[in-house]
């Protein structure tokens, strides 16, 4: 089933408006049709190294000034976004960024830009087909869409564009338990049945261990442990910072007051 | 009553090509925020290609339009290429300042070359095109611009409710991050709206010689009644800029009938302050969708 890495990420920095660092030499790799998850608090480069993937690091004045990205084997680092979406990269932006003032189905559309010389009916009856929700409000404005509804729009759009590697960045921000798990089971189906090969940025560590195949986790703009999901899950550190349960397993006792600050190992 | 129905004929059809005139201005600033004050001097552009055409290269009529919007939707095509893409993520005011600069050098152009006489174009229009009602008659020129303007209001307004490029123009507008996280070509989508945008300018150019001969000044300022118009039907709607233009139109007609003609240029703007004052984002304009 796994016929290589799909991208790989080589000892890349990032760099904004020429001064401010916030990737420090990152390396991962990603095997064709997995989920890989990326994990790591606020402000670890979670999201930055999406961009830096997907080419959007250049309109906010931010540069891959070392490494290499290699996708299918060409490298992409500093390309346009225009240039590597249509190699097949798609990223679905962190907070759901709806084209507010455009319906439903307008915004599937804005999706075939990539491909707009092909037809997209089809398209449109497999996105409607993952995500049902939208079938009765396809004529609805999206600005008046709830945050549930708008997460399955943006996902959709990124699905019209056929991507071979979708990048999901914090898919489950600010939505239900109950609507989260249903995101998480359309992106498991989207990985299973398209075989497009993902990865998902999360807090939510918890859920994005369920679904992945391995795992990344980041801090300070470095990547400070991976395995597959299986091993991290049983890591100790995890565990503790991502997962919030201590190492028995039930909720930390507070009587071991020294014992209270548990030291990330990797510091 | 004979009175009241031509001065309306008149608004309408004069309003239609306010309106046409708008439509271009609209366009600009729905996919790139920018006001572009260089407007009236591309319908002046418009209506002297169309003067050295029909008059000194003695091309056919219909032949000379065509050419005219084709070099329009050029030229368009050419200001984006070389003087707005190298400041696009500069601030809106140093883009609205080019576009200042752009309405002098293009009026200096003009000017050089056709010097600031009246000129007008051969009477081309076939009288046929008259309408009489009894004591009523519109003129031709009036008859075909409100012609064109309606087909040209129809041919935009489904572009942009059903074309993949519509769309994609409007998602533009809309989100612009968004749109290019999605592979939308946002440059080709700047330099496709200042195209078309020139192309309506200079379509309204055209007719707006027809109707009063052609001079650099009174062209170009005609290009600034743009503003009443897309303030009073809503910056970013086109459909309002379009009836925006009817109803300066009509106030314009009216005014000089019934008033006197030298209140015509300012009567619409007092009504203009009036409605802003129910609708500050003018008539049709978009209100802020707040997610709270």
């Amino acid at each position: 089933m796994n016929t290589g890495n799909l991208l790989e990420l080589n000892n890349i920095s990032v760099v904004y408006s020429d001064v401010i660092q916030v990737l420090k030499g990152v390396s991962l790799r990603v095997e064709k049709n997995r989920i890989v998850s990326l994990l790591g608090s606020n402000g670890a480069g979670k999201t930055t190294t999406l961009k830096a993937i997907s080419g959007l690091l250049k309109p906010e004045n931010g540069k891959v000034t070392d490494g290499s990205i290699v996708y299918d084997g060409v490298p992409v680092q500093n390309l346009s976004p225009e240039e590597i979406t249509r190699l097949g990269i798609i990223q679905v932006l962190e907070g759901r960024q709806p084209f507010k003032y455009l319906t439903i189905e307008e915004n599937l559309r804005v999706g075939t830009a990539t491909r707009w010389t092909k037809p997209y009916r089809k398209d449109l009856e497999m996105v409607y087909d993952y995500f049902p929700a939208l079938t009765k409000r396809r004529k609805s404005l999206a600005g008046y869409c709830s945050g549930g509804e708008l997460q399955m729009v943006v996902m959709g759009r990124a699905l019209m564009a056929h991507p071979k590697l979708l990048l999901l960045d914090e898919p489950s921000l600010g939505l239900a338990p109950l609507v989260v798990k249903e995101i998480f089971r359309i992106i498991r189906r989207i990985n299973e049945e398209q075989g497009t090969t993902i990865i998902l940025v999360e807090q939510n560590a918890n859920m994005a261990l369920q679904i992945a195949h391995y795992g990344y986790v980041m801090e300070n703009g470095k990547i400070v442990m991976e395995g597959g999901v299986e091993d991290l899950k049983e890591n100790p550190d995890v565990k503790e910072f991502y997962l919030g349960v201590s190492a028995g397993g039930a909720a930390r006792s507070y009587r071991d007051v020294k014992s209270y600050k548990r030291r990330k190992r990797w510091l | 009553m004979e009175f009241f129905i031509q001065l309306l004929i008149n608004g309408l059809s004069v309003g239609l090509l306010y309106g046409l005139s708008a439509l271009g201005f609209v366009m600009i600033f729905k996919s790139s925020s920018v006001l572009n004050f260089a407007h009236g001097e591309l319908l002046a552009m418009g209506a002297f290609l169309f003067l050295v055409l029909v008059s000194w290269a003695k091309v056919p009529v219909f032949i000379a339009f065509v050419i005219t919007l084709a070099g329009c939707f050029l030229l368009g095509f050419v200001v984006e290429r070389i003087f707005l893409r190298p400041l696009i993520g500069e601030s809106l005011i140093f883009v609205i300042m080019l576009t200042v600069g752009l309405a002098s050098m293009f009026k200096g152009l003009l000017l050089f070359f056709f010097g600031g006489n009246l000129q007008t174009y051969p009477d081309f229009l076939p009288a046929a095109l008259a309408i009489r009602l009894g004591s009523i008659s519109v003129p031709p020129v009036y008859v075909a611009s409100s012609l064109m303007g309606g087909v040209f209001l129809v041919l935009f307004g489904l572009f942009f409710k059903y074309s993949s490029h519509g769309i994609y123009m409007r998602s533009v507008a809309d989100n612009q991050t968004a749109a290019l996280s999605l592979g939308v070509h946002v440059k080709k989508v700047f330099a496709l709206s200042w195209a078309i945008a020139a192309m309506v300018a200079g379509m309204s150019g055209i007719m707006l010689g027809i109707i009063n001969g052609i001079n650099v000044h009174q062209i170009s300022s005609i290009g600034l009644k743009v503003f009443p118009v897309v303030i009073l039907g809503g910056l970013d709607s086109i459909g309002g800029a379009i009836i925006g233009g009817i109803i300066i139109g009509l106030l314009e007609a009216f005014t000089s009938g019934y008033i006197s003609p030298s209140l015509r240029d300012v009567v619409p703007y007092i009504i203009l302050v009036f409605i802003l004052l129910i609708k500050p984002y003018g008539l049709f304009g978009l209100k802020e969708i707040e997610r709270v």
